[in-house]
């Protein structure tokens, strides 16, 4: 780190900002400052590490869209990440949806892959428990999510659930603009094999979410 | 009293022993570590560290030879009571904000000539960062009990507030995930691990008053840069630098939100 180089940025930048700083609420210029300090901040905090770049950091529309309106996006903003993220879904390229629900209970278990601690060419998990619950028998489970034990027997094993549980974890933001889900799908953390293999278990009859 | 903190230590380690680091049977997780609240209660090994601590701000060290004992931690030089529910702060003599942690890197530098940009570079847990992981429990524990009071006057520290905010909601890498993602809510959890909603006051004061803390699943002393470090692996994030202004930023808005709104408590105990 080179401090003198720092502090000659961090001052530069807070004239900008403290330029009519009164108190209050910052105004809306103040706001913008803040958000270009806030991406000078970031740019320079992070180095590389392992299989993590710092192009990480880089923000496409949706990611930059919900962090700065939260889950309160407006109607027309709402529309439309969800159409463009519905539009790009890549449906199973044999048509078939289900695959081996004892594979896809493995995936769901992982919480693997992506971090600096992982290494590259490691298959990723799915977090699925980190945030739902899905089996009964496993009660280590997190509450992001909401509960998705049962779920084939609530919903029903029909072609319309199947392609939906597929869009959902292809990309979530089809359905809900701004949720806490990943995009697992569109950001390649699971392939197409993997999926399926989830989809059987959230739908098979056969697995635990429906059978026990 | 040396001989009950060493004997609540030993407990501790045998008790690491029998957790099993991934939540195997989730009962025995959970009641694991509500045996270990129980037994260390009254004998957190983080007082190893805290009398460590003591002992290496008093001591003349590095090049210069000199101790800590001059180092202004916000509340003038040498006073360590107080100092840690005002940080992070602007200080005058670097013009910038600074935690706990990047405040303790200047003092070691200007007063006792240990090169900043090397303990920054050295990993968590060797060299220089031990000492550091040190200082920080007995600096944390001088102030314990004490309510947050983390000041927003300077134009820079509100500035930091207002950065500290916007990283808190920047969503990014893989996983879309941002601090947000799973600290935005009440009452969530990962697995099992509860998880404070670091927008509102009590769960603020409660999660980063924290920390430093000392972590049963690892026997090892975490500061805060360590935690925010860590959770940035989770997200998916890149390598967040030792003392970066991300980190400084956070902290400023995690330390502003708790004011008044609970008492430190760190060095705590954690899973
Ligand atoms: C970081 C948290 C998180 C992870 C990891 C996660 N989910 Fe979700 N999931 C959510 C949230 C929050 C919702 C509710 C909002 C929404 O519908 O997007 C949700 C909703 C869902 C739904 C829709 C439920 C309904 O009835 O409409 C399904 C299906 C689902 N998740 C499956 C999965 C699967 C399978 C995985 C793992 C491959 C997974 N989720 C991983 C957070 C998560
Ligand atoms: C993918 C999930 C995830 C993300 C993203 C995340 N954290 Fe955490 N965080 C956790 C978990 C899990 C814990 C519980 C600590 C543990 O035992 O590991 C935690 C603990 C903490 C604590 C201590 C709370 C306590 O009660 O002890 C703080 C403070 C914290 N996180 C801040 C942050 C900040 C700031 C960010 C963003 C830079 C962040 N976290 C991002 C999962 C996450």
């Amino acid at each position: 780190m080179n401090s003198t180089l720092r502090n000659t940025a961090l001052a530069l930048a807070t004239l900008a900002t403290v330029a009519g700083c009164a108190g209050g609420r910052p105004s809306a210029e103040q706001q913008a400052a803040y958000d270009r300090d806030t991406a000078e901040v970031m740019a320079r905090s992070f180095r590389e590490q392992g299989i993590v770049k710092t192009d990480r950091l880089q923000q496409d529309e949706v990611m930059a869209a919900c962090s700065k309106h939260g889950h309160a996006i407006d109607d027309d903003l709402r529309d439309r990440i969800q159409e463009s993220a519905m539009a790009a879904i890549k449906w199973p390229s044999d048509g078939n949806y289900l695959g081996d629900w004892k594979e896809g209970e493995k995936i769901a278990q992982s919480g693997r892959g992506l971090t600096w601690s992982d290494k590259a060419g490691d298959p990723n998990g799915g977090n699925c428990y980190n945030c739902h619950r899905i089996t009964k028998k496993e009660i280590s489970f997190g509450t992001i999510g909401p509960s998705l034990y049962q779920y084939g027997k609530l919903h029903g094993n029909t072609e319309a659930t199947q392609k939906y549980v597929w869009g959902k974890i292809w990309n979530p933001n089809a359905y809900t603009a701004c949720t806490n889900m990943p995009r697992f799908g569109a950001h390649a953390i699971l392939d197409e094999q993997q999926i399926r293999h989830i989809v059987a278990l959230l739908l098979d009859p056969k697995s635990p979410v429906n059978a026990e | 009293m040396k001989g009950t903190r060493y004997a609540a230590c030993v407990a501790a380690s045998a008790l690491a022993l029998m957790l099993p680091a991934m939540p195997a049977g989730a009962d025995a997780t959970a009641e694991g570590i509500a045996k270990y609240r129980e037994a260390l209660a009254d004998g957190n090994p983080a007082e190893l560290w805290e009398m460590q601590g003591e002992e290496l701000w008093r001591t003349a060290r590095g090049p210069k030879n000199a101790s800590l004992e001059k180092c202004d931690l916000g509340q003038g030089p040498g006073v360590v009571k107080g100092a840690f529910v005002t940080l992070p702060r602007y200080f005058a003599d670097t013009k910038r904000v600074q935690d706990l942690e990047s405040r303790l890197l200047t003092c070691m530098e200007t007063l006792q000539g240990i090169p900043a940009d090397e303990v920054a570079k050295t990993p968590f847990g060797k060299g220089e960062q031990k000492s550091i992981e040190a200082l920080v429990a007995w600096i944390s524990a001088e102030s314990r009990g004490m309510k947050f009071n983390v000041p927003t006057s300077h134009p820079e520290e509100k500035r930091m507030y207002e950065i500290g905010k916007r990283a808190f909601n920047y969503r990014g890498g893989t996983h879309d995930f941002g601090c947000v993602t799973c600290h935005g809510e009440d009452g969530k959890r990962i697995r099992l691990q509860d998880l404070p909603n670091l927008t509102k006051g009590p769960d603020a004061a409660r999660g980063f008053g924290a920390w430093p803390a000392y972590r049963v699943s690892s026997g090892e002393l975490w500061s805060m840069q360590r935690r925010l470090n860590d959770c940035f692996r989770q997200q998916r994030f890149p390598y967040p630098l030792y003392g970066s202004d991300v980190t400084i930023a956070l902290s400023t808005y995690l330390g502003v939100t708790a004011n008044g709104a609970g008492e430190s408590t760190a060095p705590a105990i954690k899973r």
